[in-house]
């Protein structure tokens, strides 16, 4: 699977932020082994230069960044935003947030597909963080988007695939369109659910970098990963409402005399 | 004159974006600056003359999900 031409190393999506230290944060990229991460743009202190220690840090991991618009209301500090990312982070891909709703950080679907255009137009590569509506789906393909990221569950609430029906109608209704479940994520086993449905990547941060051991989750992560794409692959069998018994019944003794 | 750089008021010398940022220490850092909540590419830092009492923004590379 490819996103925008590119083959990742692996379909982990990973954020970088909440870690309690750059070190657990460079263990667990290394255990995790994610095929991007996802970074910010925050303001920089001239004394503090924070941004600029962070930022060796996450060249050294050697693999592509996905730079966010998080915290974005409007279109156009989502347009401005994801310019200035495009400068510091050298990369003309953006995963585009413009947050309509605060409790659940809900996406503002009308100003996504709004700045999706405008940010195509000017040769973005946009990973638009969206619901499961098919409708908005559509529109922000038909801007441009060649990557879909619906959400699973609100951001940083770990409540796994809220909406399975609508997740899988989705995964259904756009075949071939690359899909990462984004945001929502809270454990490995969410993680396989949304491989088995079909889904080409997932993108957490909040699962791994709160967890009690940072480190082990990205790992387990990992292997959530591996394990749902070869579910998938593999072809599951269909679910029935009856038992059918596994263990043949033809030349089972009659001993019940 | 004065200048508001991220939500804090600056006496600045220059009027020039290029040399304000080197004025407060950005030097060659890695940023990306917005004037009056209009994007400033780096190339035309150099050329950009800020009015008084601009609102310029700096940002750098953060964690981010």
């Amino acid at each position: 699977m490819l996103f925008y031409g590119e083959e990742l190393r692996s379909r982990l999506m990973l954020g970088t932020a909440q870690y309690d230290s750059p070190s657990i944060l460079a263990d667990a990229v290394r255990e995790g082994n994610p095929g991007l991460v996802t970074v910010s743009l925050r303001r920089e202190a001239a004394g503090a230069m924070a941004g600029q220690a962070f930022w060796e840090l996450i060249k050294a991991f050697g693999i592509p960044v996905l730079p966010n618009t998080a915290g974005c209301h409007t279109v156009k500090e989502a347009v401005t935003t994801a310019h200035m990312a495009r400068e510091v982070f050298d990369t003309d891909w953006v995963k585009l947030e413009v947050i309509g709703q605060g409790d659940l950080l809900q996406p503002d679907v009308f100003a996504l597909v709004e700045a999706a255009r405008i940010l195509t137009e000017d040769g973005f590569k946009v990973f638009p963080y969206t619901t499961e509506d098919l409708v908005v789906a559509e529109r922000l393909l038909r801007a441009g988007c060649e990557v879909l990221m619906p959400w699973g569950a609100p951001i940083g609430s770990g409540r796994g695939l809220n909406n399975l029906f609508g997740l899988r109608a989705m995964r259904g209704h756009f075949p071939g369109i690359p899909m990462v479940v984004d945001a929502g994520i809270g454990r490995p086993s969410h993680a396989v659910a949304a491989f088995e449905l079909g889904f080409d990547a997932i993108l957490i941060n909040t699962a791994v970098a709160k967890a009690g051991d940072p480190v082990t989750m990205a790992r387990a992560f990992r292997l959530a990963c591996e394990i749902g794409l070869d579910a998938f692959a593999a072809d599951p069998m269909p679910e029935r409402d009856m038992a059918v018994p596994s263990t043949p019944t033809l030349g089972k003794a009659m001993l019940d005399a | 004159m004065q200048i508001q750089v991220n939500d804090e008021m600056h006496d600045v010398h220059s009027e020039i974006l290029a040399d304000i940022l080197d004025e407060l220490g950005y030097g060659a850092a890695r940023i990306a600056t917005a004037v009056d909540g209009t994007f400033v590419p780096a190339s035309r830092r150099a050329a950009f003359r800020l009015p008084p009492h601009a609102r310029l923004e700096i940002v750098a590379p953060m964690q981010g999900g």
